[in-house]
């Protein structure tokens, strides 16, 4: 019997088929929407993650300037960090296992024809393993380069592809700045970017010669530190604020002039915002189905006026109650699940556009499909339900009667 | 079973009242009838004399105010909106003046319907309904659309809608009405030849005297009672 009001429900459905289209539009933009907005949301946080893990893992990031103005800000008029407050941090914060001091500015580097605008960084050999670069060829710093200065850089492999082209380019010399540089190594290109900005655009220099030639002072901008598995990131913090508030011989009133920021915890403020963006614009999808559903009601109600003469044949004919019920039941769950179909095809085809003009990954959550499906089926069933009883309760008598 | 000592259909002292009160109507005041299996009754009287009430008690679409219906021994009176849906479904079959046939479906698909709300399978819903529209002389319109389909063959459909079930009794309520004297006859005919052939009883309310011929008693009704209960001869039989 189910599967006779499934057929009926299915040609009623087909019969009409640009009505049906219209009655169902309402579902199709309510699932739709739900699904590009997960699917795009999803992609979005999955891409904050995997920015954040590219940063390495147990990664505490020290800053000059008071806490609260975000990263770098307040940093110009407050107490620069030095090479020794790394080694203190080192020496004292017994958690810590590796900093890394580094400075960054943007230089104008040339190599023949071509030049290039890039982020310049000066740092030490800790650098490469803290941050999680490896190399494709060549060698990093040595600690001689290091200790005088040596003018050498490693490349991201998309700054050797602007200046020199594809291929190694170790040996080769580029001018940084007012400087010549060799090069001797060229990092693996890594696939995250961080925030938006390409990894893969940087030149790295030993911090003495970045010092030297380039920043003029020796100040160093930032101190990354990875400590232990298994210490907390806020024990981890305590120590190092302490550790700085001495060295910066802060008193008890006197707050922070510098800033431990923990990357996981940027990471997740960030996911957070998409998290909470996602709902809002999920809560409004969802208002569109509620609305698509009282669509699918008006037209069913419509329907059921429509076809009451075959309501009354029907019953003539020995139909009961619930055979009508359930024939218009069934009808406005085809109906409802056709449109969640149609929205499901609709959403994952938008998520997937949304995807590549951000430029972030397309990933579909086959969850949020399969509640669509069960949603719209839900839908159908809600607002179905009373015109289908409306239906089921006319009297025979008169439903014959009615032209 | 004994036909002559469980009549078929049976109403004992049956009223059915409409409003309350001062406007208390009586469509049906206290009719008594028994139909024995195999008559083909025609059922008479001006409009308002209470033949319609009667005949949609009689088909389990209404209950009557008062008094008793028994269906093939059985008081049925009391049963509820299901209950007589399934009397309906497994031992009545309807024809109606208009033909009520569904549009946008098959004269085949129409004849079927009573079989799926008998849950009968496909196959041989198929072949039963086939042979029904053979004995209405139909075979060969089996994929027609009501609107492809003159209106004594619409009735023909209608008629093999309500015999496909092989039910006990047939209700026709007007079932020429719609028609013209030629069709109408030959509507008369073919359920003559059914109520013989097939042992089919026939309920048939008209208001044309030539079509009441056909049957062998006829019922009048005047003013929700019975004024007259005739057996006769069958015309032209």
């Amino acid at each position: 019997m189910l599967l006779e009001a499934l057929r009926l429900a299915l040609s009623t459905v087909f019969r009409n088929k640009l009505r049906s289209f219209l009655t169902v539009l309402g579902i199709v933009i309510g699932v739709a929407s739900v699904i590009a907005m997960v699917t795009v949301g999803q992609g979005s946080t999955a891409q904050v993650q995997s920015d954040v893990a590219s940063l390495g893992s147990n990664l505490l990031m020290i800053r000059p300037g008071a806490p609260g103005r975000g990263p770098g800000g307040g940093s110009n008029d407050a107490t620069p960090l030095t090479l020794a407050d790394m080694q203190a941090l080192l020496r004292y914060v017994p958690d810590i296992v590796a900093a890394t001091p580094s400075s960054s500015r943007s230089q104008t580097v040339v190599f023949g024809e071509m030049n290039h605008t890039v982020q310049v960084t000066g740092t030490d050999d800790a650098y490469f393993g803290i941050r999680g670069w490896t190399l494709d060829f060549g060698r990093i710093f040595s600690d001689g380069e290091m200790r005088i200065g040596t003018p050498v850089c490693v490349l991201g492999t998309t700054t050797s592809v602007a200046l020199i082209g594809e291929g190694n380019p170790v040996g080769t010399t580029i001018r940084v700045g007012k400087i010549s540089c060799e090069v001797i190594g060229l990092l693996a290109k890594r696939e995250a970017s961080t925030f938006g900005q390409d990894d893969n655009d940087i030149i790295v220099m030993p911090l003495k010669a970045f010092q030297r030639r380039i920043s003029g002072n020796k100040n160093v901008q930032s101190i990354s530190v990875t400590f232990r598995d298994g210490a907390k990131a806020e024990d981890v913090t305590t120590q190092i604020q302490s550790l700085m508030r001495e060295r910066r011989k802060l008193t008890g009133d006197q707050s922070d002039d510098f800033n431990v920021f923990d990357m996981k915890q940027i990471s997740s403020v960030l996911t957070g915002i998409t998290g909470v963006l996602t709902g809002l614009l999920s809560a409004v999808a969802a208002i569109s189905l509620l609305v698509g559903g009282i669509g699918i009601m008006n037209i069913m109600l419509v329907s059921v006026t429509e076809r009451t003469r075959e309501i009354g044949i029907r019953m003539a004919v020995g139909a009961t109650e619930s055979q009508v019920l359930m024939q218009f039941l069934v009808e406005a769950i085809v109906l409802s699940l056709i449109g969640g179909i149609l929205g499901i095809l609709l959403g994952l085809g938008l998520g997937a556009l949304g995807s590549y003009a951000l430029n972030i990954g397309f990933l579909p959550d086959y969850r949020i499909v399969v509640a669509s499906f069960i949603f719209s089926a839900v839908v159908g069933v809600v607002f179905g339900y009373f015109p289908a009883r409306r239906a089921a309760r006319l009297d025979p008598i008169e439903a014959l009667r009615h032209q | 079973m004994t036909a002559a000592a469980t009549p078929m259909l049976e109403l004992r002292h049956l009223s059915k009242i409409y409003g309350v009160d001062e406007a208390k109507v009586y469509a049906l005041n206290d009719v008594n009838l028994s139909v024995q299996k195999g008559e083909f009754i025609a059922v008479m009287g001006p409009s308002g004399s209470g033949k319609s009430s009667a005949m949609n008690i009689l088909g389990c679409l209404d209950t009557p105010t008062s008094g008793q219906y028994l269906l093939f021994g059985t008081d049925v009176t009391g049963l509820d909106r299901d209950q007589r849906a399934l009397l309906r479904r497994h031992f009545l079959g309807f024809i109606f003046q208009g033909f009520n046939l569904l549009a946008r479906t098959t004269a085949l698909e129409n004849v079927e319907l009573p079989l799926i709300y008998q849950g009968i399978p496909a196959e041989e819903r198929r072949e039963r309904s086939m042979d029904a529209l053979i004995k209405v002389g139909l075979q060969g319109r089996a994929d027609h659309r009501p609107s492809e389909l003159s209106g004594g063959q619409q009735q023909r459909v209608a008629i093999a809608r309500a015999i496909v079930t092989k039910p006990g009794l047939i209700l026709a309520d007007e079932p020429t009405g719609n028609l013209d004297s030629a069709r109408g006859r030959e509507i008369m005919e073919l359920l003559v030849q059914l109520n013989r052939e097939e042992g089919l009883s026939v309920l048939m309310v008209t208001h044309e005297p030539d079509m009441a011929d056909y049957a062998n008693r006829i019922v009048t009704f005047v003013d929700g009672k019975i004024q007259s209960d005739k057996v006769r001869d069958r015309h032209a039989a």
